[in-house]
């Protein structure tokens, strides 16, 4: 500190025109003692007792032997939206602010006018997913969100252009992965593949010996198997039916 | 939380915010909402859904894309406080509804008007307060080309809104901004926006807007589950130092007087966030004032020592807990929330219950069958009352001390007297020197922490008094010298107004709260926070229509005061404060809340 401390001033007499606090007397009115211990003799900081408890970064108390952190995973959540004008920059907004760690995002119609899907793959811990999907369910359009259980289908599409010097080998290779050949020119082949994160990463190892040109890929997107709804409260929609809802 | 929030403060006769259709089936209903009238174009259906909505002020500056907006209100009952800056129109909307419990309106025009509300627009968003902002836009056609003072509002917004629209046509306008005023209060409330392009508002339509209500599926459930609630009681009982933290939720949600019947019903002890202060009277023996950082040692060292914590509307901010891993490190937590995204965001609830806290409180007294056994607990809480008491030097001699001034001040005002804050060590003062008794007297930048919120904070506090047939109510604003310069503009409002406020300058030729920090953290480099340019406060008070008064007295202190508080009108008095002065106690940033430090040399 710059100049002295209150400590050094503390000793005022009854000069002190400062009401007590306990006190009735009205502002200005006279000198007045204060009883109030003043800093210089209370307990410091380290004088003070402390529990030996401790939470941590998620703020769950933890044994102090045992410390439970939690790992991270990757977790397919699904939203239904409202097909509005910024619904996608508000959520990706909300996913880059609060720093998620956001793997891919995909987004498409679905069977009802003015909804649209949107699937997002997260790398995070279990309460961080809980967050993302706590958050992303305050949105305003955001009709329902929720993680898609861990069976879903998931699928991915990948565009892939190679080098054609050897046409007959991509062709062999792109059948070997239920590839298709959507353009062959001269110098380069395209080639179409959908999958799930393990096929589509496979198929494209096996390609990279022809020399990858350029890659495009959608990330996945995902539905629930069998009559488990995708995002909750999701009824099986037919076209220009409601999706979900009750109200 | 809606329907109590939905209520305007002054009890008694208003039914819930219902809409003005419920309101137009039932002749009967006492509601001041009002069916929406005849319109023949969208900036009267603009205008018909806010009168129609309750709306009764509006704090704005004119402008060419707002202009048909305004035309409309030439011929309404709202009122229109014309600001000197729309930062103040922000600010005074917000405050204005902290103060009556409803949605605070603001408006400004395109460009450069709406960019001047994101500041006021951002600190509602932080403090959860609900505030409908309209911002006029450029014609339709001309949006995306640059056009004259056009900004991408919806977007520049978009983070720091509840929700924002682009209206979308005259016929639609007027329910768009219905439902963006029912939104901002409909659970957690905060700020909404709607960007009004002129041809929208120019455009001929004769439809009348329907019923103001909230989006389906924003106004959530007010009671928690009933189970969840056995449960929390049951940790209640069984607590040996079980602690209540009162946040700002409890005064949004209305949910003091439930607050204090909890409390006081198993004799609970209560600290509050610093939103929080006036949910819980400080001079209840209950009372150990509020948390934080530079909040009171004692409620700070019985965070650190509960064991069951019952958290009501908020949500653990930094400034609130210090370190996480420090914090009510032995306690189980209780969180009521109306917002479920809140839950076990920063700390982790061991009890969740989401839902209204008034109602949420009320399931939680009738749950609770017998007093926790925490005799010892409060004995020990009083203790530490007693060993840490707020408390600051006062040498025979001058300089003033500020604490003194918040002192003088709270004793010749009563308990219903509004005092509204800038940023800095004067915030903390009047939050620490003052004993707040009544939820919606105390009304400060918590979560952004602007400076400059304080004039046209305390012209909106005002306004709202006015409105609600309080007049009687002093308004008292506490500023730094830094934040006054920032928003005094304002001042110019108030003598135009003959609004009755008065501003307490605690000058301390110092961007203070940095200097402390400078002291404290960089070695007394005092780099870029000695402001001994000031103006002369008193003085620049006159040239604008105001009483100035200047004090550097001790002994000039309370005939200040008081002539200040007599006057009607604006008032500013310029105290100049020791600027040596420090906030404390203080738990530095990221620090443990039990290790506050009371003098400089523990920092
Ligand atoms: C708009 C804005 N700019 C900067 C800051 C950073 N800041 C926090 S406190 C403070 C000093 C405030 O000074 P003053 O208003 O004079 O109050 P004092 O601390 O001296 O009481 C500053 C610069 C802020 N909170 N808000």
């Amino acid at each position: 500190m710059s100049g002295e401390s209150p400590d050094d001033r503390a000793d005022e007499e009854s000069t002190d025109p400062r009401p007590a606090t306990d006190g009735g007397s009205a502002a200005g009115e006279g000198p007045e003692t204060d009883s109030r211990p003043m800093p210089s003799e209370q307990p410091g900081p380290r004088e003070r007792d402390h529990p030996e408890g401790r939470r941590n970064l998620e703020g769950i108390r933890i044994d102090p032997v045992v410390e439970a952190e939690h790992e991270s995973r990757r977790a397919v959540i699904s939203a239904l939206v409202e097909d509005e004008p910024g619904v996608l920059a508000r959520v990706s907004g909300l996913v880059s602010r609060r720093q998620f760690n956001i793997e891919s995002l995909t987004v498409g119609p679905t069977t009802v006018d003015g909804h649209s899907r949107i699937t997002m793959v997260v790398e995070e811990t279990d309460p961080g997913i809980d967050q993302i999907e706590k958050q992303m369910a305050k949105l305003k359009p955001v009709i329902s969100v929720g993680e898609v259980a861990g069976d879903a289908v998931t699928s991915e599409l990948v565009l892939l252009k190679v080098e054609a010097d050897d046409p007959a080998a991509v062709h062999a290779v792109s059948e070997m992965y239920d590839g298709k050949t959507v353009d062959a020119g001269p110098e380069t082949i395209t080639v179409e593949l959908t999958g799930d994160k393990t096929d589509v990463d496979s198929a494209i190892g096996a390609f990279e010996r022809f020399g990858i040109v350029e890659i495009a890929r959608t990330g996945p997107t995902a539905l629930a198997r069998g009559n488990t709804p995708t995002a909750p409260g999701e009824k099986p929609g037919t076209a220009g039916e409601p999706t979900t809802h009750d109200d | 939380m809606s329907d109590t929030a939905a209520q305007p403060r002054s009890d008694g006769d208003e039914s819930d915010g219902s809409s003005a259709g419920a309101a137009a089936d039932d002749p009967t209903d006492p509601d001041d909402e009002q069916p929406a009238g005849p319109v023949s174009t969208g900036a009267e259906s603009v205008v018909a859904a806010l009168e129609a909505a309750g709306a009764k002020t509006a704090f704005g500056v004119q402008g060419g894309a707002i202009m048909p907006v305004y035309d409309a209100l030439y011929d309404s009952s709202i009122r229109h406080v014309t600001m000197a800056h729309e930062q103040g129109a922000a600010h005074a909307a917000d405050a204005y509804g902290v103060v009556a419990g409803e949605p605070g309106l603001c408006m400004a025009t395109s460009g450069p008007g709406a960019t001047n509300l994101v500041t006021g627009i951002a600190d509602a968003d932080m403090d959860s307060d609900a505030m409908l902002a309209l911002t006029g836009q450029v014609p339709t056609e001309f949006v995306g080309n640059d056009a004259f003072q056009e900004t991408d509002t919806v977007g520049v917004t978009r983070p720091i809104t509840k929700h924002n629209y682009f209206a979308g046509g005259a016929d639609t306008v007027g329910d768009t901004v219905g439902e963006a005023f029912e939104l901002s209060r409909a659970g957690r409330p905060g700020p909404t926006l709607v960007d009004l392009p002129k041809d929208v508002t120019q455009d001929e339509t004769d439809r009348t807007p329907g019923p103001a209500t909230p989006p389906a599926g924003t106004d959530p459930d007010p009671n928690a589950d009933a189970e969840a609630v056995e449960e929390a009681a049951r940790a209640i009982e069984s607590a040996e130092r079980p602690l209540c933290l009162f946040g700002g939720g409890v005064i949004k949600g209305d949910a003091s007087d439930e607050a204090r019947t909890f409390a006081r019903s198993y004799g609970i002890p209560v600290t509050t966030t610093m939103p929080g202060i006036g949910s819980f009277p400080e001079d209840d023996d209950l009372s150990l004032s509020w948390a934080g950082m530079h909040g009171t040692g004692y409620a700070n060292l019985a965070i650190t020592h509960t064991d069951c914590l019952i958290a009501v509307g908020t949500r653990f901010d930094d400034r609130l807990t210090g370190g996480i891993d420090t914090f009510a490190p032995e306690a189980e937590v209780i969180h009521v929330d109306i917002d479920p995204a809140e839950i076990s965001k920063n700390v982790y609830a061991d009890y969740p219950l989401v839902g209204d806290a008034g109602r949420v409180l009320d399931q939680l007294t009738a749950a609770v069958r017998e007093s926790p056994d925490a005799g010892a607990w409060r004995e020990r809480c009083a203790e530490w009352k007693e060993t840490y008491p707020l408390t600051y030097a006062t040498p025979d001699e001058e300089p003033l001390k500020p604490q003194f001034v918040v002192e003088a001040f709270d004793e010749a005002t009563d308990d219903d007297t509004i005092v509204t804050t800038g940023v800095g060590q004067h915030q903390m003062w009047a939050s620490q020197f003052w004993s707040y008794s009544e939820p919606r007297t105390w009304v400060s930048s918590h979560g952004l922490g602007t400076m400059g919120y304080g004039v046209p904070a305390a012209v909106g506090a005002r306004v709202a008094a006015d409105t609600m047939g309080e007049s009687d109510r002093d308004v008292v604003c506490f500023d730094g010298d830094g934040s006054f310069l920032m928003t005094m503009q304002e001042l110019s409002v108030a003598v135009r107004e003959e609004l009755d406020i008065t501003i307490a300058v605690l000058n301390n030729e110092y961007i203070g709260m940095v200097r402390q920090w400078q002291d404290a953290f960089y070695e007394g480099r005092h780099m870029a926070s000695e402001y001994s340019w000031m103006p002369e406060f008193d003085k620049l008070a006159e040239a604008f229509g105001a009483l100035g008064l200047r004090v550097d007295d001790y002994d000039e202190v309370a005939p200040a005061v008081e002539e200040a508080l007599d006057y009607d009108g604006p008032a500013v008095v310029d105290f100049h404060v020791d600027p040596e002065e420090n906030v404390l106690p203080m738990v530095p940033s990221g620090g443990a809340n039990g290790k506050f430090a009371t003098a400089e040399d523990q920092l």
